[in-house]
């Protein structure tokens, strides 16, 4: 037994790189460029596409597209400031709601309120919401929802009517429902997310901050709400981004009414329903508005992502001292 | 187990290659169309009969919207094309001449106002009181005009809650044709077209199934759909008051009668001599039996392409034409009139090959 039984694994560990080792990390290396350059060729491509596409809009409608309220199609009047209003009325309104409950059941589940296995299953369904098609959402809206928030909404109504937030009756779709299914929608990707920023905060600093003799509920608020914040920013941010872009369930719920109204029940539009609804029957100059509006809700996005960031980089500050 | 989950798995991908092989050996001749979703019940039934009694050939209908069938016609990505609105004449000049265009219509149909009031009573609805309300003039159903026409219906004091497509749709346009044809004024305020600029009140809910789902979730609401839904999904339908100020209820009879007022245009198609111009519509028919708000919806043939394509076109729509209309009753559309059987008659004739 002369032979080294190692004799393989050595010469691969010791022996300098061969050709192939050097062919494999120059492949892998082209392979990952290659998908982040795709990625932002895409990007660009689409921007451009988008631009070129609205441009005749741009040059005859002018910055008066963004801050008019007419969409009439014969007088070939456009203007979307009742959907950019919508957009982020419905989406602001989705994201307090869907927020405040997201983190609730993020520390719910995470904070040792249940036993582990018991926690996994919960997180299981709340991530389940994500896998309904939203037109589902849209039905369920329209056959469940409604209905029930019928009466209480027409009682906030009859009896605070002076109040701007109730100052229309709901009769059927509005901002209210649409706002509702909005938070449900988002729900899941504000609470999985927190529940993985809350699980990164190291065990030991929840330990210290039993060890200084605070109560749980201080220990949640004061310790593990800050040092997991840039994650749950991070959640909210993509929620937002979800709940701007959300599309079918609105075009059901939402009214596809042009008016803007601080009232919860008035119905509204917003500019993915606008986009939806309009696109497949539009003559050649609606189509160009249509692209305008689809950019002008792309720069909405965008500069939504860029302010998220922007706060999460200063929490992180702040609260992580990094 | 596994072994027999293969064999499972190779009989069907065998059972489902012989069927795409058959078909695919059958059928050597197939045309596609594409274009307004409110006949396209009626046209998938035709082109699954038709298929089946020819059997070598297909005829494939896809509902994407009068507009986007429209689009698809001028960009011949496909055969034929179908238009609740027709063509209008710029987008008749922008089919290539050299394929020409000839519009048929095919079938017709009615537009129904359908509401939501405690009980389902029929309602009556006069023409004044249909234009105050879609002009946005008029929100209560406590209104004396309605309460006059319908004397025994114990009318709510809920807010009428409109409900319009949020969609450009043909059935809009057929509707507003008629509501502009009744008021100068609705016509300057809010306007005739596949999507007009409703008053902001209204609700907007996406197509024909939407709009009537909105209208039985909301006490108070009324909205426009297509006859042959409201039949089929058995919404209750307002009588309306027409030209002759006759209250007439939507169906076969009230239909037929509307359009055998159609006075078709006696000019060429512009841009093509010898070809009839067969657009017509009906907004505001006399007659005292008509019911006010049908219209004729329209297939888009080419004048000139590959032989036994249009051979195949020309049987299809013969069919449609013959044993097709006898469908058409049955599924809520509203056959076509004898006169006007022949008209398309004559001019399918110019459903060619090449030049």
């Amino acid at each position: 037994m002369a032979s080294n039984p190692f004799a393989h694994v050595v010469t691969k560990v010791c022996g300098p790189p061969s050709a192939a080792d050097y062919g494999a990390d120059k492949l892998l290396r082209a392979v990952v460029w290659g998908a982040a350059a795709v990625i932002l060729l895409l990007v660009t491509y689409i921007v451009f596409e988008l631009g070129r596409q609205a441009f005749p809009a741009m040059l005859s409608f002018g910055p008066e597209f963004l801050y008019s309220t007419t969409w009439d199609v014969q007088a070939k009047q456009f203007g979307i400031l009742p959907e950019i209003w919508g957009t982020l009325y419905s989406s602001l309104l989705a994201l307090l709601l869907g927020g405040v409950l997201g983190v609730a059941i993020a520390i719910f589940l995470t904070q040792d309120f249940l036993d582990h296995r018991v926690s996994n299953v919960f997180r299981t369904i709340v991530e389940m919401l994500a896998a309904i098609p939203s037109v589902v959402y849209g039905l369920w809206g329209i056959y469940v929802l409604i209905p029930l928030i019928r009466p209480g909404a027409n009682w906030l109504h009859d009896s605070l009517g002076w109040f701007p937030f109730f100052g229309t009756s709901l009769s059927g779709p509005g901002m209210a429902p649409a706002a509702l299914v909005l938070a449900v929608m988002i729900l899941p990707t504000v609470a999985a997310i927190s529940v993985d920023a809350f699980k990164r905060v190291p065990y030991k600093v929840k330990e210290a901050a039993y060890g200084m003799g605070t109560t749980r509920w201080e220990a949640i608020l004061k310790v593990m709400l800050p040092s997991a914040s840039s994650g749950i920013l991070a959640a909210l941010v993509l929620g937002f981004g979800r709940a701007l872009g959300e599309t079918m369930a609105l075009a059901m719920l939402i009214g596809n009414s042009n008016q803007i109204s601080l009232s919860l029940f008035a119905p509204a539009n917003t500019l993915a329903s606008l986009l939806a609804s309009s696109f497949p029957e539009a003559g050649p100059i609606e189509v160009q508005a249509l692209m305008y509006a689809a950019l002008a809700l792309l720069a909405i996005t965008l500069l939504v992502n860029v302010f998220g960031l922007w706060i999460m980089k200063a929490a992180t500050r702040k609260f992580e001292g990094r | 187990m596994t072994f027999q989950h293969a064999l499972k798995t190779t009989a069907l991908a065998g059972c489902l290659s012989i069927v795409a092989f058959s078909s695919a050996l059958s059928a050597d001749t197939t045309v596609n169309g594409s274009g307004a979703s409110f006949p396209f019940p009626l046209y998938a039934k035709w082109a699954k009969d038709f298929s089946r009694q020819n059997k070598d050939v297909r005829v494939q209908y896809q509902a994407v919207g009068s507009g986007a069938g429209i689009r698809a016609f001028i960009a011949e990505t496909v055969d034929f094309a179908a238009s609740d609105a027709a063509m209008n004449d710029d987008e008749i000049s922008k089919v290539p001449t050299e394929k020409g265009v000839v519009l048929l219509p095919m079938t017709a149909g009615e537009v129904v106002l359908s509401y939501n009031l405690p009980g389902n009573p029929e309602l009556k609805l006069p023409r004044d009181v249909l234009i105050d309300i879609f002009s946005g003039k008029l929100d209560s159903w406590q209104d004396e005009r309605i309460a006059k026409a319908n004397p025994e219906i114990d009318l709510p004091d809920d807010e009428i809650t409109v409900v319009r497509r949020s969609d450009s749709s043909g059935t809009t346009y057929v509707f507003t044709g008629h509501l502009a044809a009744a008021s100068e004024t609705f016509k300057q305020e809010v306007g005739h077209g596949k999507s007009v600029n409703w008053p902001k009140s209204f609700v907007g809910a996406p197509k024909n199934d939407g709009v009537a789902a909105m209208i039985k979730q909301t006490p108070g609401a009324i909205g426009y759909i297509e006859y042959g839904y409201a039949e089929a999904t058995r919404q209750p339908m307002a009588t309306l008051q027409n030209k002759a100020g006759e209250f007439v209820k939507p169906g076969e009879k009230s239909g037929t009668a509307a359009l055998a007022s159609a006075e078709f245009p006696s000019t060429d198609l512009p841009g093509y001599a010898g070809t009839p111009d067969l657009r017509v519509w009906v907004n505001d028919p006399a007659g005292k039996e008509a019911y006010p708000i049908a219209t004729f919806t329209w297939m888009l043939f080419y004048q000139h392409q590959d032989e036994e394509k249009a051979k195949l076109l020309r049987d299809f729509v013969e069919y449609g034409l013959n044993q097709g209309q006898k469908d058409a009753p049955k599924m809520g559309y509203i056959p076509l009139p004898d006169n006007v059987k022949a008209k398309v008659e004559r001019a399918l004739k110019l459903v060619g090959g090449e030049q």
